[in-house]
């Protein structure tokens, strides 16, 4: 079954990237659709993240800890690998003092 | 070897190593899920996409159906399309039918934003070559934080487990900060997912359909509120 699984996230996936290149060779013009798609990444990324962060370690307030030190540093500009291993280490340093 | 290629290739180093880090914690976190070192490599290796996957994982942990599987990455992953569209103006002239089929299968984030960087239309073998390390990285690490989950301490890979949602706040809060817009529509999507996920008679709804619902409401919602102007910024 997750092999199912697997390839149907394989073609959906493929599917919307191929399209595009090989079909539709002008650009979209409605204002609403061209917003639509710049906003979709930023709403889906963030209601993936919240609440689930908050529960993705064994104790609520480790997680926490990670996630305050995730945004202080995204917020710094720190660029995503940093961001991604500075918030792994808050949690584990936390989770070694609580 | 093509001149071009060669370009692609030391373009791509960067990118590799990024997703080398952020696929060791999907690895991590798909063997946690029941998901094996095999499974787990291939689905890297013919999704190459870390929000679709990640979305992908919770619902196969949680065995949803494969409508909602279909939706889920539909939703997440429609941004390529944009993305595709974008490069396909791109590509130099004569890039061929079989060309733009290979292309399109590792058009990520990252990959997508070096070639629209690049100062000249991009070639074939240029794509070719940006793609192919990035790819390799983003499979190794899958199946090498499968493996690594097996032999590290329980408190690394639960301190692991937040690698991802901090690179998914590493990629959102910058541009809000800057983007009255994006804040809006970033606010939004967190608020609606957290009522999905906290109030009592709404918790029948599956995290794949939560994550749509909420990002077809707070996308919809920016984009009547917030039309983007032309050239794509808003």
């Amino acid at each position: 079954m997750i092999y199912v699984y697997i390839a149907t996230m394989a073609i959906t996936t493929y599917l919307i990237r191929m399209l595009p290149l090989v079909v539709f060779k002008n650009k979209i013009e409605n204002r609403f659709i061209k917003s639509f798609l710049y906003y979709v990444p930023y709403a889906c990324l963030m209601a993936m993240t919240f609440p689930a962060i908050l529960y993705a370690t064994d104790n609520m307030l480790t997680a926490f800890i990670g996630t305050i030190v995730a945004i202080i540093l995204s917020l710094l500009n720190c660029g995503l690998v940093v961001v991604a291993i500075a918030a792994c280490l808050a949690v584990f340093i936390a989770s070694l003092i609580l | 070897m093509n001149k071009e290629f060669k370009q692609g290739i030391k373009d791509g180093i960067p990118i590799a190593l990024g997703y080398f880090a952020v696929s060791f914690s999907l690895g991590i976190m798909a063997i946690k899920g029941g998901i094996s070192v095999f499974q787990s490599g291939l689905m890297s290796l013919t999704n190459v996409t870390s929000a679709g996957q990640f979305a992908g994982i919770k619902i196969i942990i949680a065995a949803g159906t494969i409508v909602e599987m279909i939706m889920t990455q539909f939703i997440i992953n429609l941004r390529y399309a944009l993305m595709s569209l974008s490069l396909s103006q791109k590509l130099v002239e004569g890039t061929t039918l079989w060309q733009r089929l290979i292309i399109a299968f590792a058009n990520t984030d990252e990959i997508f934003a070096v070639a629209m960087a690049h100062t000249k239309n991009v070639t074939f073998p240029y794509m070719l070559g940006l793609q192919s390390l990035p790819v390799f990285g983003w499979t190794l690490g899958t199946v090498l934080g499968c493996i690594a989950a097996e032999l590290m301490p329980k408190s690394v890979s639960v301190a692991m487990s937040v690698a991802l949602y901090g690179m998914f706040i590493a990629i959102v809060f910058p541009v809000a900060k800057k983007s009255k817009p994006v804040l809006f529509v970033a606010a939004v999507a967190v608020l609606i997912s957290c009522l999905l996920f906290y109030v009592p008679f709404l918790s029948f709804i599956s995290d794949g359909i939560g994550i749509i619902i909420s990002t077809v409401i707070a996308a919809a919602l920016g984009a009547f509120i917030f039309p983007v102007k032309e050239g794509g910024k808003e």
